[in-house]
This record gives structure tokens, C-alpha cells and sequence, in this order.
């Protein structure tokens, strides 16, 4: 059964990662921008995927066309944006993880493509995060520098394959609750310390105000 | 088998084994045991590596968009902590809900449960009994045998079907770059499934992947979307309209609630034909592993859910309750405002008090980060080799029952329920038990039987079905209220903050699929002033208190021989049979694929 049977493809706009970590949160945040700004056709739907894992693989099923958002571990300089095309996307499962809460992307792809329903074309636009380890922090700002590049790549992606969007006259609902949303959510937050943002020394590295017990 | 409370009860002089994700993105939990000569582990330690602040990145913030935060604490549970959060908010203000909106919301919550519980069974914890590289040598004529032996009435069991999904494996993990499979103990003896069965249970591994979809439809109808569901303070995000004019528009209408009952109808169908067969039939295939009950057989905790009765905790389909000492005979009321009942401790937890010997109840919570190293700790503080359990040793704190550790969770559920006179849930217990006696030629008890491994997994899927038949009801009882004429479904009378006292505080309290769930929140001046979530990971990960009271988790892992040390299969599989819930911050994509755990012996 082909998905588009010659009709319009399906195309999904899809970030993902959990905006309560720093630099995790880059994915939706990129979403959230092109819902605040632009009007897609019908057949382009944009999507604030959270951390859902394994939850997503319908909507991966069911696109032909499928743009993540995403941060990514390429190894590279933290602010680093990168785009990954069709099979060079990771694509795994794991048997040895903990919990379901480790459900990585790679597993949702793994698992789309041995249902046999995998998008036909594929981008990954990923940023290399400088921080993850800050519960309640925001993006980094080599991270937030990336946002207005990463939209332009999608745009450029769009526009080959025809999609036109255009700017945004109305505000549109929003694509998660308001008081998420980067201005308020960073309107708030609390402060380093309050944060534990100098965190488990395992995983974090050692700043000021770090206890030296 | 007797149970092990305490920690002087443990021997700690044999092999110690570190099982550890590895990489900072994938670190949130980790597992230290050791085993004796035969390998059976004798000591077992259980540390949350990640610190997780929820309490303060909410204080400030307005409590109704609490729900929002704590929805994306967790990528799998999102709703039931919104759920729990908004309770907590209409608690603290006096806030009741439209018949309609309690509804709703227990139809929400159950379908949450029922996806939640398939998805564990098939996507994370089949694999510690399901060995599908040995599904590549079945014979599809025998698989399809042995489905028609094992659920008669499910209609997917021809031959071709089998041999169809087989030959797709076979492409797939000759094509794959790291291939589905690369990632398993594919060796160990520890498997004992037929490739026949292995075969079945590949196959059910996609059918769960499909219905887990059209289940959980059910949110985007009554939360407006999914993922990430709405949730309101006073009732529900979503208008009714049946019949008037403009019904078409509502997202309640009747259409809507047709495509939610033949939602429920084919969850009913896969969990009936599907999952407690299969349960059943690796239950019987691995009969002698009745390991892993730990705390499950003495102390167990449930907050009590599904009220039928709207401000009647009595009338919950799983009662509230508590065990203790192994008395099944006697389940005492449980109330969580008593300071005296749930206190939280953190004398082995990375947190700091004024006098340690101390419980807090959470009204009263502290947290206040204390990352601190014993003197039996091998290596350093950014490489630990193996941790000092006589020290603080975890961010989870350790939260008590009147000074008890508690296992929450379906089993947990289930047992109150059990020894509470729930029919419903006696029946479905006493079938399974007779089932498992009479495939097996054994003849175990209950409490051997259920206070286990696979008890625990017994119960999740047992569990599953109740919530999809009850969800039946709900609809029922849901098109009944609106066709008498009540299309509420919000109480606004106190939305705004004007109408609100100075201070107050509430407490929202549920049974998530992983168990007992509290939000407690404190509200002054229209602001949240403080907030503490203690979740069922909390309780079941535990650390050790000041008295040396151990949790489910190193409890349940006591006892336990090991096949091969190096391949920790078992441990896997009593940590995955409580469907540990760990932050979710773990979808960083990478080149290499992800190094779940890493496993050193020492």
C-alpha cells in the first residue's frame, strides 16, 4: 500500500526533545518557531513530539516526507548544525536499555522501517548541544544561535519539493501549552544553584558553587 | 522463599557486578550486586544517577500551568502526572468537577494505562524472555500451531502469516546497518523459549505497535491531541455537544464517541486474545523462575484509583490500602495529608536534612542537592567503580509508609485488591493461577506465585484488561449523563486567582501505570510556593533508609542465580518487570548507536 498513492505527500515537521533539559529542547523549539511564523499547505503537519519515543512511530508510518528536529551527538563543537539525509539517518534498537524512557529516535525509525511504512525521504536537522544537565534551563546561546539556520535548511528542504509557505497573518494556536512557550517558559526559571545545574559530577562538569564535600 | 528487609541481612564479600548506562545522556540509573560462588546475588544496589528538580523549577509559576510542566517530566507517563498535578491544584482550592469531567478523565487515564502496559510487555520487556534471532529457525507451520493452541480465537494464526513475517526478519536483519538484533544476549542459556514461540511473539511485538496507536486515538478526541493531551484545572479541555446544532464542531459529539467505544472494543480484543496469552504461555515456559518477588510478598502500597463514586474513595475499582510484614490478611487505610504515614528520608540519598534520623512528609519537603562520596568508594568522584552503600549512594530519596519501604505498581494494586475482596480481580487472579498450575503440572500457591518476576508482569497485563472492560462502562455511563442533559465539563467558579484564599495546599494523588503517585503543592499569594512530586520510581528505586530498610528494586533482586554474570539477563528482567520510569532526556541522536548499559565485574 503506497502511502501517497500519486496523490500530495505527506509531510512531517517533527521536533523532538525534552524542552525542560537546556539544549534538549532545541527540536521543539524549532517547530514552535515555524507554527509562530509560517502557514504550511494541508499536507504538511507540524508536530511537538516531546520525548514520546515509541509513541511517534505512527506518525513516522504515516509520513512519506519527514523533517527532525532534533539535538544530535556527532561528536562535533557544541552549536554545531548538521544535516543528515535518508539512510545516513541512525537507525537501531536496543534490547539491553533499562526502561521504555530510553526509547531513542533511532529505535522509532528501526521500528517504522520493519513495519515496512518508512518515509520515503528523510532529513535530520540536528545541533550539538553544549548542555543537557540543566533541568529548567533553556537553550545555550550557540545553541539558540542555530534556530534561525535550522529553519532556513527545512525551508530550503520544503521549497525543492514545491511546498510554499507562507508568513503567518494570524496568531495560530499554539502547538504545546502557553506558559511552555521560550519567552515565558525562560521568564521564571530558577538560578543555577536553585537548579543543581552544577549537578552530579559523574556527568557534569565540575563549576563554581560545586559542593566540596 | 523468605524475604530480605534489611540491609545487615546482606552479603556483600562476593563478586560485585556494575550494571551502568554508560554515556551521560543514557545516565539515570544504575545497578550494582554481588553474587556468591554460585552466583546468586546476595547483595543488590539500586542508584538513581540523575538529579531531577521538579520542586523548584515550578515554584514561582502560576498553579494552573502546573500540568504543563509535570507533563513533560516523562515522555511515556505524560498525562498522569498532568492529571495528578490538577487534582493537587483542585484540591488546594476546593475545586469539584462535573460528573462528565470525572469521567472523561478515568477514560483518559485508563487508556493511558492500557497502551502504557502493552507497549512495556511488548517494546521493553518481551525481550528478556523472547529471543528473536531464535525466531529466524522456526517452523511457521508449528508457530502456527502453537498460536491456535495457546488463543483459539485469534484469527492471525495461519501458517502464511508466519513464514510472511518470518521471511521480513530475515530481510531485515540481513539488511539493517546495526540490525534490530545486534543488541541482545542472544546466547545465553537464560532464553528457553521454543523458536516457535519466539516466532509468535515477534509477531504480537508488531500487533501491539498497531494497536498501540488506534488506542491511544482516545486522547487526541477528548485531549484535543496527542502527544501531549490538554489537561484544565476544574474539569476538562474539551466541549460536548451531542445533538444540537454546530455538533459537528464539538470534539465530543457522537460520532467522536462511537470512534472512542470501537477503540475500547479492540483493545478488549488484543488483550483478551493476545496479551495474557502470551503472558500465560511465558509464565509456563519459565515456571522455576519464580525469583524477584523481594518486597512484593510484605509491604505493599496503593493510593487507590478508578473512584466510582465521585469524593467516595470506597467506591475505587483498585482500592486504596496498605501491607505490611507479609500479613495479607489485614490491608490498613492509607491517607496520604498524615505526616505521621509518608515521610521521605535521605540519609543514603544525595540530599541534605537538618537531622537525617528524620522522615519529611511532603508538605514539609526539603531539597536540598548533597552530592557526597563513603570512604569505601572505588574510584573517583567523575569515575565511579563502585559505589559505598553504607553512604549516601542516590538522587531518588527513599519515601516510607510508617516507616516501611513500599512496593507501588500493578502488583502492588493487585494484592490490595486481592486481599481487599475485589471480585473482579480475584477472579481474573485465581484463573490465572489455576491456568499456570495446570499447564505446568506444579502446584504453587498464591503468594509464591503472584509476590515474583513474573507476577509483576502477570498483574500489568491482568490489570490491562480490567481498565479496557471498565473503559466500557465509563463510555456508558458517560453517553447516559449527557443524553439526561448534562453537557458540563468544567467548573470555572474559581478560576480566578482573586477568589482564592491567602495560602492553602492540596495534595492530587493517583495510581500511575508504574503506581502510587502523589503531587503535593502549597499555593500563596496566587503563586506556587512550594512542590513536591514523590512517583512510584521513587518508592520502587528507593535507596536505604537510616535503619537500613531496603526497596522493592535491591530487594526483589536478592536470591536471584545468574546464568552468566557478565550477561546480567536477570537483572534486566526484574528491574524491567517494574517498568522503571527514569527522566526522559534520552533522545539525543548519534552515529554510533546507543550503548544502553555497560557491564563490568569486579
Amino acid at each position: 500500500m503506497s502511502k501517497d498513492d500519486g496523490m500530495t505527500p505527506k509531510v512531517l515537521l517533527l521536533g523532538i526533545g525534552n524542552l525542560l533539559w537546556a539544549d534538549e529542547g532545541f527540536g521543539v523549539r524549532c517547530v514552535e518557531l515555524l507554527n509562530q511564523r509560517y502557514r504550511f499547505p494541508a499536507n504538511v503537519r507540524l508536530m511537538d513530539g516531546g520525548t514520546q519515543g515509541i509513541y511517534l512511530v505512527q506518525h513516522v508510518q504515516e509520513a512519506d516526507c519527514l523533517v527532525v528536529f532534533d539535538a544530535i551527538d556527532y561528536g562535533l563543537e557544541p552549536g554545531t548544525l548538521k544535516q543528515v539525509y535518508d539512510d545516513e539517518v541512525p537507525k537501531f534498537m536496543g534490547a539491553k536499555k533499562m526502561s521504555l524512557h530510553q526509547t531513542g529516535f533511532q529505535e522509532v525509525l528501526a521500528m517504522a522501517e520493519l513495519t515496512g511504512s518508512y518515509p520515503r525521504e528523510l532529513l535530520l536537522i540536528g545541533v550539538q548541544p553544549e548542555e543537557l544537565d540543566d533541568f529548567g534551563g533553556s537553550l545555550r546561546p550557540c545553541v539558540r544561535d542555530q534556530l534561525e539556520p535550522a529553519l532556513e535548511h527545512a525551508l530550503t528542504y520544503l521549497a525543492q519539493r514545491g511546498i510554499e509557505v507562507h508568513p503567518a497573518t494570524a496568531a495560530e494556536t499554539s502547538l504545546g501549552p502557553q506558559p511552555l512557550q521560550l519567552d515565558l517558559y525562560e521568564s521564571r526559571r530558577p538560578s543555577a544553584n536553585e537548579a543543581c545545574r552544577h549537578g552530579d559530577p559523574r556527568f557534569i562538569r565540575l563549576v563554581s558553587g560545586e559542593d566540596s564535600g | 522463599m523468605s524475604s530480605i528487609l534489611n540491609a545487615s541481612q546482606l552479603d556483600a564479600s562476593g563478586r560485585r557486578i556494575v550494571v551502568d548506562p554508560v554515556t551521560r545522556i543514557e545516565g539515570h540509573m544504575r545497578c550494582e550486586v554481588n553474587v556468591d560462588e554460585q552466583n546468586v546475588i546476595r547483595n543488590a544496589v539500586s542508584t538513581g544517577t540523575m538529579w531531577r528538580g521538579l520542586e523548584v523549577i515550578l515554584k514561582g509559576r502560576d498553579p494552573r500551568d502546573a500540568w504543563a510542566f509535570v507533563e513533560r517530566i516523562c515522555g511515556v507517563c505524560t498525562g498522569t502526572h498532568a492529571l495528578t498535578s490538577v487534582r493537587a491544584v483542585e484540591d488546594a482550592l476546593g475545586i469539584d468537577i462535573p460528573y462528565n469531567a470525572h469521567l472523561i478523565r478515568d477514560l483518559m487515564d485508563k487508556t493511558l494505562q492500557v497502551q502504557d502496559h502493552i507497549v512495556h510487555f511488548y517494546h521493553l520487556h518481551a525481550l528478556d524472555w523472547v529471543n528473536p534471532v531464535n525466531a529466524l529457525k522456526a517452523d511457521p507451520r508449528k508457530a502456527s500451531e502453537l498460536q491456535k493452541l495457546v488463543s483459539p480465537s485469534n484469527p492471525k494464526s495461519s501458517p502464511g502469516y508466519f513464514s510472511d513475517l518470518q521471511n521480513r526478519l530475515k530481510k531485515f536483519v540481513s539488511g539493517g546497518q546495526l540490525g534490530i538484533f545486534a543488541n541482545g544476549y542472544w546466547e545465553n542459556p537464560a532464553y528457553k523459549l521454543s523458536p516457535e514461540a519466539d516466532l509468535m511473539a515477534v509477531a504480537h511485538y508488531l500487533e501491539a505497535l498497531d494497536i498501540q496507536k488506534d488506542i491511544v486515538k482516545i486522547h487526541t478526541i477528548f485531549g484535543g491531541k496527542n502527544p501531549h493531551p490538554n489537561y484544565l484545572v476544574g474539569g476538562v479541555a474539551c466541549a460536548i455537544n451531542l445533538n444540537d446544532t454546530g455538533s459537528a464542531g464539538a470534539p465530543v459529539n457522537m460520532t467522536s464517541l462511537n470512534f472512542v467505544l470501537q477503540r475500547i472494543k479492540e483493545a478488549q480484543v488484543f488483550v483478551d486474545q493476545v496479551y495474557i496469552p502470551d503472558v500465560l504461555a511465558i509464565a509456563g515456559a519459565y515456571k522455576d523462575w519464580l525469583h524477584g518477588g523481594g518486597l512484593a510478598s510484605q509491604n505493599l502500597l496503593s493510593f487507590g484509583t478508578y473512584t466510582q463514586v465521585p469524593g467516595d474513595k470506597s467506591t475505587d475499582l483498585l482500592p486504596a490500602g496498605a501491607i505490611v510484614n507479609g500479613n495479607w490478611d489485614e490491608v490498613l487505610p492509607v491517607d496520604v495529608r498524615d505526616p505521621e504515614q509518608i515521610q521521605e528520608f535521605v540519609s543514603h540519598s544525595w540530599y541534605r536534612y537538618a537531622d537525617e534520623t528524620q522522615g519529611l512528609h511532603p508538605w514539609d519537603g526539603v531539597t536540598e542537592p548533597h552530592f557526597e562520596l563513603g570512604a569505601n568508594t572505588l574510584g573517583s568522584r567523575t569515575n565511579i567503580e563502585q559505589i559505598d552503600e553504607g553512604h549516601k549512594y542516590s538522587w531518588i530519596k527513599a519515601p516510607r509508609w510508617r516507616g516501611h519501604a513500599m512496593e507501588v505498581g500493578p502488583l502492588a494494586r493487585y494484592i490490595v485488591a486481592y486481599c481487599s475482596g475485589r471480585e473482579y480481580v480475584q477472579e481474573q487472579v485465581d484463573r490465572s493461577l489455576s491456568a499456570f498450575n495446570q499447564n505446568t503440572g506444579l502446584n504453587v500457591g498464591l503468594k509464591p506465585f503472584l509476590a515474583s518476576t513474573l507476577g509483576r508482569t502477570l498483574a500489568r497485563a491482568l490489570e490491562c484488561q480490567y481498565c479496557a472492560d471498565t473503559m466500557e462502562d465509563d463510555w456508558h455511563a458517560l453517553v447516559n449523563n449527557i443524553r439526561n442533559g448534562d453537557s458540563s465539563t468544567a467548573n470555572v467558579d474559581k478560576w480566578d486567582p482573586s477568589t482564592w484564599p491567602k495560602e492553602s495546599r492540596g495534595v492530587g494523588i493517583n495510581e500511575a501505570p508504574r503506581g502510587a503517585l502523589g503531587h503535593w503543592i502549597k499555593i500563596k499569594d496566587g503563586k506556587i510556593d512550594s512542590y513536591q512530586a514523590v512517583v512510584p520510581t521513587t518508592w520502587n528505586a528507593s535507596p536505604r533508609d537510616h535503619k537500613g530498610n531496603i526497596g522493592p528494586y535491591e530487594s526483589a533482586l536478592l536470591n536471584t542465580p545468574m546464568e552468566r554474570p557478565d550477561e546480567p539477563v536477570e537483572i534486566l528482567r526484574t528491574l524491567h518487570s517494574f517498568d522503571p520510569c527514569l527522566a526522559c532526556s534520552t533522545h539525543v541522536m548519534s552515529p554510533e548507536g546507543q550503548e544502553i548499559i555497560q557491564v563490568k565485574i569486579r
